[in-house]
């Protein structure tokens, strides 16, 4: 159903008081923090020789994710291809392979160009069957373009490979959306 | 002059027998509406046009006390309509109801409870389904749904039919029972595969065990399905619909000429659609058009000029090399008269009319021929009995003349040289030069057309789609273009020309007709429809209301020298 005019409430920005006006006490606070860094806790991390741990929301390399029988579980949808505002998802889809009973369309390519994206994590919002999802992988290099297009096979073991080193994306959702936003089995 | 009021706007009808859905589109209010279609009988099965009703009499409304089946009740002078979108009308005075009476409520209850019974047992499929996007379930519910399901059971889900036919398959689970397809097939095709079997909660829609849905018009069963039920094998799963950018243009297959939707993305053609026009063929299109643009994208077709070398092959080569004008002349220096010129009927009026002065400007003597016109059985009537016999009257027909544009090359012949000569007898001379401008989706009508033992003449210049045996003894070959590379005019059977858009480029490599009547005739300039057009009206002047288009498709009868 399209939203209601009832639904909607128009919010607008809150009027500046005299000791918002003056600034000073804002400039103040700003320093402060940059004056505590200066004398408090060294944060550097020595990359590459000490390697970071990302959080579990980072936006990094895409997986494709694997059902319980091992077949990707995207459904060619087109919805991250729409979705994605650097158009670098091309998807070619087929009816779905003899004998996998529980959907009639599936991915016959799936390629992502990695330079191209902007790790917006749109496609994941997007997904119907979470199939998709940005891990905390984060550093991606290649020796040449082509390296960095990455196929259905490359972003299915990236899938094993995260999964392995017990890195999954953080599922916020799970237990709400049905058994689709459910965090992969470990395998 | 009888009017309706719909959600209070007068809306004045005329003499027209209409029911409440046409009335209250011409009052510019959506009945929302499945099996109701303005080529099939009403059968008011899907109950999503419910409106309230009622009677403006001696001053006073007096509303029916129920919900009415928009669709299948007419309206009269006086009649009171009132959607369940009341609350969004258009600013007119209120009639004078009951005081009591809430316009627009019970209707759109009616429109949200038929909605929540279509979709207890309809898949949420949407982002499998090839109908997302365009589909009147999804856009209706968005509108006039709930939100939410309240189905607590476990939903219906017969399996798919995809053997249904060769070309079409069925998901069963998300048909809604409109019973659009099985009346078309009673109705228009006349062959009557599709039937509704079961009761109730089990009824499908189904063939009869070896009697699949093959007719030449089932296709269109796909078109009139309202949810993503019935697919079509041809393009299903290659597109979303959201990627399609619609052209709309004309179908070239065959001399009836029916107005077509082209759906393309990044200039391939994923799709053919009826267009609906009451003056070419009406709501339907055969089988055949809709899934015949294949030759448009096929790996055969030529793509780049070629030149007969020195070991007799076709070798490419490029267009800078190709000095057609002055090839061309030299080849008809010694005699015209040993030339001709064929003009196809897949050209366009405008190609035929610029390559036709070009010519003649070149050398008058040039005769022009029109090219050889595919005839394949006779005109195939709709609708048929069960013995395949057709029974009056006819909705549909499949033309033999598989060519869309016989009658406009044929006036624009007639005009430049007072008579149409026809391929067959020029082809037996003994000739020294011909142009052969083509367009051919099937390299076998050319093939058809040639006389065994042809001898071909010494300068042969063809501009065709595919190789034939015309190109294969030709000393210059050149790609053409297909009708949805360019915009142009098709003349149908009925002397309907009906002027169409460039759905897709060509290719990198190709010239079209257009551009070559321009270079042969030393003309500069942009080759386009709207420079032809103008020359044209002076000629002939039965196109002039083409130089008048304000959109870029438009038909118009247009009356024609009979030959």
């Amino acid at each position: 159903m399209p939203i209601a005019d009832k639904d909607v409430t128009w919010v607008d920005s809150p009027k500046l008081g005299l000791f918002e006006q003056l600034y000073l006490p804002l400039i103040i606070g700003g320093l402060t923090t940059t004056l505590s860094h200066m004398v408090g806790k060294k944060r550097t991390e020595s990359y590459p020789e000490q390697e970071p741990t990302m959080p579990a929301n980072y936006r990094g390399v895409h997986r494709l994710n694997r059902d319980e029988n091992g077949r990707t579980k995207c459904v060619a949808c087109y919805m991250c291809a729409t979705a994605c505002p650097a158009h670098c998802i091309d998807i070619v889809a087929a009816p779905a392979p003899e004998g996998w009973k529980d959907r009639e369309k599936y991915p016959e390519t799936f390629v992502i160009d990695e330079l191209r994206c902007i790790y917006c994590g749109m496609c994941e919002e997007a997904c119907p069957v979470d199939a998709i999802e940005l891990t905390t992988l984060y550093d991606l290099t290649g020796l040449s373009r082509e390296q960095m297009i990455f196929d259905k096979e490359k972003l299915l073991s990236v899938f094993d490979q995260t999964t392995k080193a017990g890195t999954d994306p953080v599922r916020t959702r799970a237990g709400d959306l049905g058994p689709a936003s459910e965090a992969p089995p470990r395998t | 002059m009888p009017t309706v009021y719909v959600n209070d706007t007068p809306v004045e009808i005329g003499t027209r027998k209409l029911n409440c859905v046409q009335a209250a589109e011409l009052g510019g209010v959506l009945v929302p509406h499945y099996c109701y279609h303005p080529g099939l009988t009403v059968v008011a099965s899907c109950r999503m046009c419910l409106v309230e009703m009622g009677e403006l009499k001696d001053g006073k409304v007096t509303m029916q006390p129920k919900v009415f089946p928009g669709c299948q009740t007419p309206v009269k002078d006086g009649t009171v309509i009132i959607t369940g979108e009341y609350d969004k009308r258009k600013p007119a005075p209120a009639l004078p109801y009951d005081p009591a009476y809430k316009p627009g409520e019970r209707a759109k209850k009616s429109q949200a409870d038929t909605l929540e019974g279509l979709l207890l047992n309809h898949p949420l499929d949407c982002p499998v389904c090839d109908k997302a996007g365009e589909c009147k379930l999804q856009d209706y519910s968005y509108q006039f749904g709930r939100t939410e399901s309240r189905l607590v059971d476990e939903k219906n889900q017969p399996p798919n039919k995809p053997d249904l036919s060769s070309k079409i398959t069925l998901f069963t689970d998300r048909c809604i029972l409109c019973t659009r397809c099985v009346r078309f097939t009673r109705e228009i095709s006349g062959t009557g595969e599709l039937q509704v079997v079961g009761r109730g909660h089990h009824e499908e829609i189904d063939v009869f065990p070896g009697f699949p849905l093959e007719n030449k018009l089932s296709g269109n069963v796909v078109d009139l399905c309202p949810v993503g039920a019935l697919g079509s094998k041809d393009f299903l799963y290659t597109q979303r619909v959201w990627y399609l950018k619609t052209t709309d243009n004309v179908c070239g297959n065959c001399a009836t000429g029916c107005s077509v939707h082209t759906d393309t993305n990044k200039d391939i053609v994923y799709r053919l659609r009826a267009r609906e026009n009451p003056d070419a063929q009406g709501y339907w299109m055969c089988d055949e058009g809709r899934w015949g643009y294949h030759h448009t994208h096929s790996p055969d077709r030529i793509t780049r000029p070629l030149t007969k070398g020195a070991d007799g092959g076709l070798r490419p080569t490029p267009w800078q090399q190709v000095q057609i004008r002055k090839l061309f002349e030299d080849a008809v220096y010694v005699t015209a008269r040993r030339a001709v010129v064929v003009l196809s009927p897949f050209l366009t009026v405008e190609e035929a009319y610029a390559l036709g002065t070009a010519f003649k400007k070149l050398n008058k003597e040039l005769r022009l021929a029109l090219g050889p016109v595919p005839v394949v059985g006779e005109d195939d009537h709709y609708p048929k009995n069960v013995k395949g016999e057709h029974v009056p009257p006819t909705k549909f027909t499949i033309r033999a003349e598989k060519c869309p544009n016989r009658l406009g090359v044929e006036a624009v012949l007639t005009k430049l040289q007072g008579e149409v000569i026809r391929f067959a007898d020029v082809v037996r001379e003994d000739l020294n030069a011909m142009w052969f401008a083509g367009g051919f989706p099937d390299p076998e009508a050319v093939n058809a057309a040639l006389p065994a033992g042809w001898k071909a003449p010494a300068h042969l210049f063809v501009q065709d789609l595919f190789h034939s045996k015309l190109t294969a003894a030709a000393t210059v070959v050149l790609p053409a273009t297909t009708a949805f590379e360019k915009d142009g005019t098709f003349v149908n059977h009925a002397g309907l020309a009906q002027s169409f858009p460039r759905a897709v480029k060509p290719g990198p490599e190709v010239r079209g007709e257009l551009q070559m009547a321009f270079d042969l005739g030393g003309r500069k300039g942009l080759a386009t429809v709207a420079a032809v057009r103008k020359d044209l009206a002076k000629d002939l002047p039965q196109f002039a209301a083409l130089t008048e288009l304000t959109q870029p498709t438009a038909s118009k009868k247009v009356e024609l020298a009979t030959v």
